[in-house]
């Protein structure tokens, strides 16, 4: 059996597992021990050759996404198992909910895991609409009006960009078809890239605009973005960190691959410039919504809408460069933003509050937690000596070589959201420590035994990527910037 | 494919974007649901015309889908909901006929104007089926956007997973088809499943920006 096989039968034997077994200690456990599996499968794959077979594709684009997703994946059911102990102490959550919970987290990492390494457009729009599904469930685990109400929101907008999607996939095979002859082939990424050539343009460029919207809901672009920060604001918190991390990539990850199939037939539009005006509308809108946010979870989601945002301005702009710091950004977003949202959701379980003006002086009462958070808003605002800096710099400076007037728009809007990031901050760490929220007289507040290894872990490798990145990495990822075309 | 195979496979599909006007303007529930029955049953007849006109009995499971599915269990279920959330009554504040009716026809067009010069090497039936099944798609967003209860939203959605399947069923040798809207119809079971579970009565979004405010938590 092949490695690939392992990486995606795995969580889905997980998931089924985790089904039957009763008490989330062990659940937890178990969880861990799969997401370990399938980190470890993944690893094998850089040991061998690129191949595709009818089912799965394994080449240079891909591979680093689904390492990021397995290794964001492992971190993030760390973080799980300390934080929903905490959630079982003060009883937002009981066992039969997170047997539930147990079993959706390895569904969804299966789904995306089959999404990144399918090698058919049809198995592809399966895996989404199945990691959709999986989400939804999870974001309205508390059962409270406003979860419940964030994943409606979430299941029917993404439920339309899903429909949308399958029409631009079923139009893809529409342009396909007269050329490769009716069946499987023509829905499979290797067999139309090598005849995309000689694909009529016309259809494609709809099927694009039709995909581009549809992945685009999911991928959280304006104006389709209204979902995703009530869905990453109401449900657990380790699910609003493989969303932002995983999940987002994941649908961007779809999109690319019909960005290449374009890039590859020639004659059809260049998906540039919708690509830099969806990048650059959720970078400003974002940035701006940042000052009026009110809630800290919901504060950071709009963060991972601007650096989507900055991601996909990155890839319509294309280029060796261009491409060089969007794929290097999602890493680096990933990473970050998935450790951002594990401090959050310590520092909320120690005050008691998503509140975020009713949090300040983290460093003061929790150090550890506080300053894990604050090198992590750092990072993310873009400071050096972390990994984001690099690769906005690049793109930056790559943007201002070739087209200076997109320069302009772009450094506005990430200077409009450094500022929104550097003002809470402030606030959130520093100054005096805030009280325990809902406590009260009766109650003693749980102490919280939050683990901050994953936090310190993910931190860790941004700082080493912004000081030095491996040479067979920078090579590779050339590679994979030449291929995006 | 003779004569006879393409009027009716065309006819069938001009029935299914037929029924999506009807849907448009319907504002009883109960009348909403019978005609999204009917348009289940054009879409049945369509996919089961094309499995037998282009030989291909895979689509014969895909109509079978679709008789079972929508135009039997989920109007029975949502039939239900309907009655034991006591919304039966409820006459919706849906545009007026003649403005839907012209926001309609002008989608229509944009898909003919859109589908027919991109698609000039494809055959008649394709394009023709493209431009109908795409005009489905965007009458049911359309319904979506206009309409203020869960279940009319949900029939919406169905009605633009109507529209794909019709896309779908006209393509030559499409494979996944089955697959696919199964995926799809689990979707919208577990949307009905949500519905019925915790009585979803309207969508969320308003006009009214102090309701939005505090559904976000960010009230003060």
């Amino acid at each position: 059996m092949s490695a690939v096989a392992v990486i995606v039968a795995t969580p889905l034997i997980g998931a089924a597992v985790l089904a039957l077994v009763p008490g989330h200690r062990l659940g937890a456990r178990l969880n861990i021990g799969f997401s370990t599996v399938t980190l470890l499968a993944s690893l094998v794959l850089f040991g061998l050759e690129p191949s595709s077979g009818a089912l799965f594709v394994v080449d240079a684009f891909n591979i680093y996404l689904i390492a990021l997703t397995a290794f964001v994946g492992l971190t993030t059911s760390v973080f799980s198992a300390s934080y929903i102990a905490h959630e079982i102490a003060v009883g937002k959550l009981d066992e039969r909910k997170l047997r539930f919970y147990h079993a959706m987290y390895q569904a969804f990492m299966f789904t995306m895991l089959l999404a990144l390494s399918a090698n058919n457009l049809g198995v592809m729009w399966v895996a989404v609409e199945g990691a959709t599904l999986t989400t939804v469930l999870m974001v309205s685990l508390y059962r409270t009006a406003a979860s419940i109400e964030a994943a409606w929101k979430y299941f029917i907008l993404c439920g339309v960009g899903i429909a949308l999607a399958l029409f631009g996939t079923i139009l893809m095979y529409m342009a396909a078809q007269p050329v490769m002859g009716p069946g499987m082939a023509a829905m499979t990424w290797t067999e139309l890239m090598d005849h995309v050539a000689k694909i009529s343009p016309a259809i494609l460029n709809l099927a694009f605009v039709f995909l581009l919207i549809g992945y685009g809901t999911k991928v959280g672009l304006a104006p389709l973005h209204a979902w995703l920060p009530d869905a990453h604001a109401e449900g657990p918190t380790p699910i609003s960190a493989v969303l932002s991390g995983l999940l987002l990539n994941v649908a961007l990850y779809a999109v690319l691959r019909f960005k290449m199939l374009l890039a590859a037939n020639g004659q059809a539009i260049a998906p540039g410039p919708l690509m830099i005006a969806m990048g650059l509308a959720s970078l400003l809108l974002a940035g701006l919504m940042l000052y009026r946010r009110r809630d800290v979870k919901r504060f950071f989601a709009y963060s991972s809408i601007e650096h989507m945002g900055i991601i996909t301005f990155a890839f319509g702009m294309g280029g060796p460069l261009a491409n060089f710091a969007g794929l290097l950004h999602m890493a680096m977003h990933s990473l970050t933003k998935s450790a951002i949202f594990y401090a959050v959701g310590h520092a909320v379980q120690v005050t008691g509050t998503q509140r975020m003006d009713r949090i300040s002086g983290l460093t003061v009462s929790h150090p550890a937690l506080g300053w894990g958070l604050l090198a992590g808003v750092v990072a993310i605002a873009g400071l050096p000596p972390f990994g984001v800096f690099m690769s906005e710099f690049l793109l930056v400076t790559s943007t201002f070589a070739r087209e200076p007037l997109l320069a302009l728009p772009l450094v506005v809007g990430i200077l409009v959201a450094f500022g929104a990031l550097v003002l809470r901050v402030q606030q959130l760490c520093f100054g005096a420590p805030g009280g325990v929220e809902g406590g009260g007289a009766s109650v003693e507040p749980v102490p919280v035994q939050g683990t901050l290894v994953p936090l310190y872990a993910h931190l860790a490798l941004v700082l080493v990527a912004g000081v030095w990145l491996p040479g067979p990495l920078v090579a590779w990822f050339q590679t994979v910037a030449a291929l995006l075309g | 494919m003779s004569d006879l195979g393409y009027d009716a496979a065309h006819m069938l599909g001009a029935v299914v974007l037929l029924m999506s006007f009807a849907l448009l303007y319907q504002r009883r529930l109960f009348s909403l649901l019978n005609v999204f029955t009917m348009q289940a049953l054009a879409l049945t007849a369509t996919a089961a015309w094309q499995a037998y006109s282009h030989g291909e009995p895979h689509l014969y499971i895909t109509a079978l889908l679709t008789l079972v599915l929508k135009a039997i269990l989920i109007p029975v279920a949502l039939h239900r909901i309907v009655v034991k959330m006591k919304i039966h009554r409820t006459i919706e504040p849906a545009l007026g006929i003649g403005l839907t009716m012209v926001a309609g026809v002008s989608l229509v067009t944009l898909s003919i104007l859109l589908v027919l010069p991109v698609t000039a090497d494809a055959t008649a039936l394709t394009r023709e089926n493209l431009a109908l099944s795409l005009s489905v798609v965007l009458l049911g967003l359309l319904m979506m956007i206009s309409r203020r209860n869960a279940v009319s939203q949900v029939v919406g959605f169905m009605s633009i997973e109507n529209g794909l399947i019709l896309a779908a069923v006209g393509v030559a040798g499409m494979p996944l088809v089955v697959e696919m809207s199964v995926a799809f119809s689990v979707m919208v079971a577990f949307i009905i499943f949500g519905i019925f579970l915790f009585h979803i009565r309207e969508r969320f979004d308003t006009l009214d920006m102090q309701k939005i405010e505090s559904f976000r938590g960010e009230s003060d």
